[in-house]
């Protein structure tokens, strides 16, 4: 296992900090994951993972390359849009799956759904 | 002095990142249906791929990244064909 | 030039994917990646994508701007929901949208599942509305008010 580079101060503590707030928000977000009651409600909570738990990550792991390698290490950009472009795509996959199996088995958890225009009648 | 604290920070963020891990596979288990379990493995992926970005900060090593990478558009592929089974009960139509 | 590069937006990004896994910008690894950029539009042209044409770059970047500036709040209010005692209120919204550019819904689809604390479930394309999922929201029309006054609006002008 290769020793920590030695880096200036500055760059050490934010990298400490970064990674604790990214580890920190990701735990929150699957303890909202276990917490939460229904489905529905569950599917929100990994999304703080996707989005600040891991930039807060990845940018930690930028600053970590690029100082202790003396020039700018970016390729982690590449997991976070590829994170941030992927979660939407299958978390809602995954909801109309669940709306789908909801519905097959005849309670409709949509039925109820606010109208954004009063009055106006859409029909599913 | 800066090494002790980075190093601190990075297994404590390991820890956390496992506490996290524990929490998903606890609603993997627990269900109760199959999409809560399909989404727990998708917090699970992301876990995992995190976990690999801190273990490449703490062995100073940039091959952790492409583990990552990869880890990343596996969580992708297998969430969207459950996801797909889950709602036609098959994936290749 | 549209027939050479039809997908501009597509290759360019390609190209710099390429160049940030091949972590140089060496002359060589340039021509690597603008082969795959190549190939992978052609691709995309093989499949027939629906062409981007953003009419107002000025305004993408006011939509960045808002995007981040959203996740950030959302974030907040999600973690306090999920350390806090209270039990959220989640509701359905249908929202109906006068958005019909297949782009466009993609990338509110992606805004509005990306920020913490909704969720965009289906969308019915014979009456263009589209069902979201709020997870803590005390009137779900005042949410959705506010979803088609800032993003939709801004939508509507870029790839008008």
């Amino acid at each position: 296992m290769n020793a920590l580079h030695a880096l200036p101060e500055w760059a050490a503590i934010l990298v400490a900090l970064c990674l604790l707030a990214g580890a920190l928000i990701t735990l929150a977000g699957t303890i909202g994951l276990t917490r939460f009651p229904t489905f529905y409600q569950r599917i929100h909570a990994p999304t703080l993972g996707t989005s600040f738990g891991a930039a807060f990550i990845l940018v930690a792991s930028m600053i970590y390359f690029s100082v202790s390698e003396a020039r700018p290490v970016l390729h982690e950009l590449l997991i976070l849009i590829f994170v941030t472009i992927t979660t939407p795509i299958t978390l809602m996959l995954l909801a109309r799956a669940a709306l789908y199996r909801d519905r097959a088995e005849g309670h409709d958890v949509a039925a109820d759904a606010v109208e954004a225009e009063r009055g106006e009648t859409t029909g599913h | 002095m800066t090494s002790t604290i980075l190093s601190l920070a990075i297994s404590t963020s390991q820890l956390v990142l496992g506490i996290a891990m524990c929490l998903s596979c606890w609603r993997l288990i627990k269900g109760p249906r199959a999409q809560d379990r399909v989404l727990a493995l998708d917090s699970l992926y992301l876990n995992a791929m995190l976990m690999l970005v801190t273990f490449g900060i703490s062995t100073s090593q940039t091959i952790y990244f492409e583990a990552a990478l990869v880890i990343g558009l596996l969580s992708f592929v297998a969430t969207a064909a459950l996801a797909k089974f889950l709602m036609r009960g098959e994936v290749i139509e | 030039m549209t027939r050479l590069f039809p997908y501009p937006l597509l290759w360019l990004s390609l190209l710099a994917m390429w160049l940030l896994l091949a972590r140089s910008i060496d002359p060589g690894q340039l021509l690597l990646g603008a082969i795959v950029a190549s190939l992978g539009c052609g691709a995309a042209s093989a499949l027939g994508l629906p062409r981007v044409r953003i009419r107002r770059f000025d305004l993408v970047l006011k939509l960045v701007a808002l995007v981040l500036w959203d996740i950030c709040r959302s974030n907040l209010a999600v973690l306090l929901l999920v350390l806090g005692r209270r039990e959220p209120q989640s509701v359905f919204v249908t929202i109906p949208l006068e958005l019909r550019d297949p782009n466009a819904l993609a990338i509110l689809a992606c805004i509005i599942t990306a920020t913490p604390g909704s969720a965009w479930v289906s969308h019915s394309s014979t009456n263009n509305t589209v069902l979201v999922h709020v997870l803590d929201t005390g009137d779900g029309i005042a949410w959705a008010e506010t979803i088609k006054r800032t993003y939709e609006a801004l939508l509507l002008e870029i790839f008008r």
